[in-house]
């Protein structure tokens, strides 16, 4: 697998990695559930738009393939290696110094709770240059200036191919406010994370 | 503002708060804290957060402004309709049938949605007569809102989605009167109701219940905080009274989880076992 990036981006130690997306999201990022090794070591933070009302369901339909624990956190869980945290319905989800997760009930941002801009601004401010952005599909711009966030704090940033995308609203809005590292198809950011997997186990 | 709000700033705003005006957010929860702080100085186009403090050296009362735009008051009526199934099905008839009375403390009541749907719920049990319902929140402005009960016309939409989920027994509206693209709850309803100023993060216990509802308030406090106020929530229970938390909060971090059972874990209800 090639990828136009540095060694240095697979070497690195990372403390995690947020994916967002929206409509057109789901499909991708079940497989990418799906073909994740159970014991992939980073902390993974799943912001997808959802029905506020629904809150069962989602998990279930995420986990059906995967072998990763995937979990919707509580306030203030602590974050633990290996697992997959999904933003419940209804709340935001934010990164805390102290290596914690809190939620939040304040109010819509971009017409979304929870809102990826929030998971991510606050990943950025926690985990800073140590860790890397997925937007994936979607049809408005959430996500936008949290991929600016990470990518102004040092993070990896990587769009989902707009040509491929259901929807590339979202993946456009990234790239016109921020540096984008890699524009790619839903099966190449897998086979990243899976370089990065073999790399980190080195 | 395009930098980033340091810690160190916070600290400062946070102490000035505490020895001016005696209200504690030093433990607040981090994220949402500072984003609230960073909310009100873009609002006000301060150049920076020790801008904001030299406000409140010239102009105290602007303070109060300050606790609303600071603390989040973003609530809907039947928020997770199923929890209120529970309460109607589970919790209150329990509470009726050892007790003739029922008395609920909603603990940060915001605008008093939540307190609205708990009449509702209580007036449709034909319960109303038997309670005692007391509402508080840190915000003046906030209870004052809860007071006139006027809810804008374009949340009702949601109000309503979430009734019928609910399965009310007539229609939302029913508890309405509408005027000039506002819902006035009608006076009858809220009769048994006080609402009140009350920090929860300094104010001590002042009554005990037989349910108290405190759902994603607590959310905003750091843990240390958590485990303060939930002591106070204890405190404030009868023996084997009923707390109600938000749905994705726990007590399991908490010093005195033991002193508690889990009533309805889904819904998060526990029951106070132990004084």
């Amino acid at each position: 697998m090639f990828f136009n990036v540095d060694k240095s981006v697979f070497e690195k130690t990372y403390k995690g990695i947020v994916i967002g997306g929206s409509a057109g999201s789901f499909k991708p990022i079940t497989q990418l559930l799906a073909d994740l090794p159970k014991d992939f070591p980073i902390p993974i933070f799943l912001c997808l738009h959802r029905l506020k009302h629904v809150r069962h369901g989602f998990i279930e339909a995420l986990s059906i393939r995967s072998s990763k624990q995937i979990i919707e956190p509580q306030d203030k869980e602590s974050i633990r290696q290996g697992m997959v945290y999904l933003a419940p319905a209804n709340y935001h989800m934010c990164i805390e110094l102290g290596n914690s997760i809190s939620l939040s009930t304040e109010g819509l941002v971009n017409n979304s709770r929870p809102a990826i801009d929030l998971t991510f601004q606050t990943a950025a401010y926690t985990f800073k240059d140590k860790m890397i952005g997925i937007l994936y599909s979607g049809a408005n711009k959430d996500g936008a200036l949290g991929m600016k966030a990470i990518k102004d704090k040092g993070g990896f940033t990587i769009i989902q191919d707009p040509e491929e995308s259901m929807m590339n609203t979202m993946p456009m809005a990234a790239k016109s406010v921020t540096e984008i590292d890699l524009s790619l198809e839903a099966e190449k950011i897998k086979n990243f994370l899976l370089r990065l997997y073999k790399a980190q186990q080195k | 503002m395009q930098r980033e709000i340091e810690i160190a700033e916070l600290r400062r705003l946070t102490q000035y708060i505490d020895d001016q005006f005696d209200y504690d957010f030093k433990n607040y929860a981090m994220s949402s804290f500072t984003r609230r702080v960073r909310r009100v100085v873009e609002l006000y186009k301060f150049t920076s957060v020790d801008a904001l403090i030299k406000r409140f050296k010239e102009k105290p009362e602007f303070f109060q402004e300050f606790v609303s735009e600071i603390t989040v008051n973003v609530t809907e009526m039947f928020r997770d309709p199923t929890f209120w199934i529970a309460l109607r099905d589970e919790i209150i008839p329990e509470i009726l049938t050892e007790h003739k009375k029922i008395s609920i403390w909603h603990a940060g009541c915001s605008s008093g949605e939540e307190v609205i749907s708990m009449c509702i719920l209580l007036s449709e049990a034909e319960a109303l007569d038997s309670a005692v319902i007391v509402a508080t929140d840190i915000d003046k402005s906030i209870i004052n809102r809860a007071k006139k009960a006027a809810i804008s016309a374009k949340n009702m939409e949601l109000n309503q989605s979430n009734y019928e989920r609910y399965g009310g027994k007539g229609s939302l509206l029913d508890y309405f009167i509408e005027k000039d693209g506002f819902f006035y709850v009608k006076p009858e309803l809220l009769d048994k109701v006080s609402f009140r100023i009350q920090d929860l993060v300094k104010g001590n216990p002042f009554s005990k219940f037989d349910l108290i509802l405190c759902r994603n308030v607590m959310i905003y406090f750091n843990q240390s905080l958590q485990n303060e106020v939930l002591n106070k929530l204890h405190n404030s229970l009868f023996k084997y009274g009923n707390l109600a938390i938000g749905s994705k909060e726990s007590l399991i971090w908490c010093d005195i989880a033991n002193k508690f059972v889990v009533v309805n874990n889904e819904e998060k209800i526990y029951k106070k076992i132990k004084e």
